[in-house]
């Protein structure tokens, strides 16, 4: 006895075939969630007890990014600055600013501000400012344009294909350590060289090799492995 | 029913592995720096050392290195040989902790000193010119009048390097033709591109040049 029509063969052959749209749709679906703003948090502003903002004090004063984050050269941490820093210059520039009553509290009262962590990576990362800055990673190569960050945001997805996308290539990011915390560094072109031990380079291709070599990179190898990150 | 029995086999499987779906190495069982502790009363982490605790290599046997004094007087030397690396050294860190506001000049005349701090005494003056060396470095590490001290913020020996620095901008606001070497332009032809930003800090807010003015006004 036949129960179904004809015609539904065709239905069942198109579902099976539809399944396999389906399925790869939902493993799309899960990777653009896994990647999203949502599970990585890039460029999502997190509250904080100041509205810091780092482009009045890096392009509008023209403060170096070391004068607060005064570790970041020498140690694996680039160092929040303890309430004091602030006061150096704020114990006499917008002294009665309310904005700034928990800057001010805290110094008096000797408590921490307790910023909010922009920047987390999963405690089974190992990561080291000192040795990306000492081999001429630029600060807005990671942390994207901070001057022009009223509220400070996460620029990068700090996702493990994102970092391995430069440990891959590195001779494409890297620029002259004299260059680092510059954040309006552009990579040479033929009308702007760069110059360093007293040769112009006018691409990034030629600039990245040299640089690699002098500042001694460890093989593509080495820094891909897994343990140079996971140890 | 085999197939069922396998089938039960697989969703056990598979709830054990979601088992497996903890955060213990995401969030190990460790303090990061500066870190929240909720050991402490005050939260902090980051525990300062017990007064009077002696760091290994830290023992600062050398007064006049940590102080800038010889009793209590301000020394007038420098505590190692200065050569270029130590004046490039004090160059960039005197462009990254002290030109917001004694300007990159050393004339007292820095961006935050505009904003209305107490405006520093430029370093041209007779009086800080004669000033001997320990001086500076006493003032970096203990602070003066207005100007908080910068001992946390930078290290003795950086300290030092900036104070010869100091000494070389003295030098220079005050030099006289016949101290130019022969041969040599002054002032000297400013430095063909980029390369000329000393602490690689970023310059200055530019005026956006007419090209970018065009693309806003589109948008």
């Amino acid at each position: 006895m036949q129960i179904f029509h004809r015609s539904t063969n065709t239905i069942s052959r198109a579902t099976i075939f539809g399944a396999v749209f389906v399925i790869a749709a939902l493993f799309w679906a899960m990777a653009e969630i896994q990647r999203s703003p949502y599970v990585t948090y890039e460029g999502v502003v997190k509250p904080q007890p100041v509205a810091f903002s780092h482009q009045h004090h890096v392009t509008g004063l023209g403060i170096d990014c070391r004068y607060c984050h005064t570790s970041v050269e020498d140690s694996n941490f680039a160092g929040i600055p303890p309430t004091k820093t602030c006061m150096n210059c704020h114990a006499q520039i917008w002294t009665n600013a309310a904005l700034l009553e928990p800057v001010r509290e805290s110094y008096r009262t000797d408590k921490s501000l307790q910023w909010t962590r922009v920047n987390q990576l999963p405690d089974y990362v190992y990561f080291d400012h000192s040795i990306h800055i000492n081999k001429g990673v630029g600060c807005n190569t990671c942390h994207g344009q901070v001057d022009r960050m009223p509220l400070m945001y996460q620029y990068a997805s700090l996702q493990m294909e994102w970092c391995l996308n430069c440990h891959r290539a590195p001779e494409k990011h890297l620029r002259p350590r004299d260059q680092v915390f510059n954040m309006e560094y552009q990579q040479p072109v033929a009308g702007n060289p760069a110059l360093v031990d007293g040769q112009s380079f006018t691409d990034q291709d030629s600039l990245g090799l040299f640089l690699v070599k002098k500042y001694k990179l460890r093989t593509e190898r080495d820094i891909t492995s897994c343990s140079t990150c996971h140890r | 029913m085999l197939s069922f029995r396998r089938l039960t086999a697989f969703v056990l499987m598979a709830l054990l592995w979601l088992g497996g779906c903890r955060l213990d190495m995401q969030v190990q069982p460790r303090l990061n720096p500066l870190a929240k502790s909720d050991f402490y009363p005050d939260q902090r982490s980051a525990r300062s050392p017990v007064e009077g605790t002696v760091a290994r290599g830290d023992l600062r046997e050398d007064t006049y290195f940590y102080s800038g004094k010889i009793g209590n007087n301000p020394g007038d030397y420098m505590p190692f040989p200065v050569n270029q690396d130590v004046m490039l050294r004090g160059r960039e860190r005197f462009n990254i902790y002290c030109a917001p506001c004694h300007s990159r000049l050393g004339d007292g005349n820095g961006t935050i000193a505009q904003r209305g701090f107490r405006r520093p005494p430029s370093f041209h003056i007779e009086r800080l010119r004669k000033a001997p060396l320990g001086y500076f470095f006493d003032v970096m590490t203990n602070g003066f009048g207005a100007m908080p001290d910068y001992a946390s913020q930078i290290s003795a020996r950086d300290r030092w390097s900036i104070v010869a620095y100091i000494r070389a901008l003295q030098l220079s606001q005050n030099a006289s033709s016949a101290e130019i070497p022969a041969g040599q332009k002054m002032p000297s032809a400013m430095p063909e591109q980029r390369s000329g930003l000393d602490s690689g800090a970023t310059p200055p807010a530019r005026a956006p040049s007419s090209k970018d003015k065009n693309t806003e006004q589109r948008k």
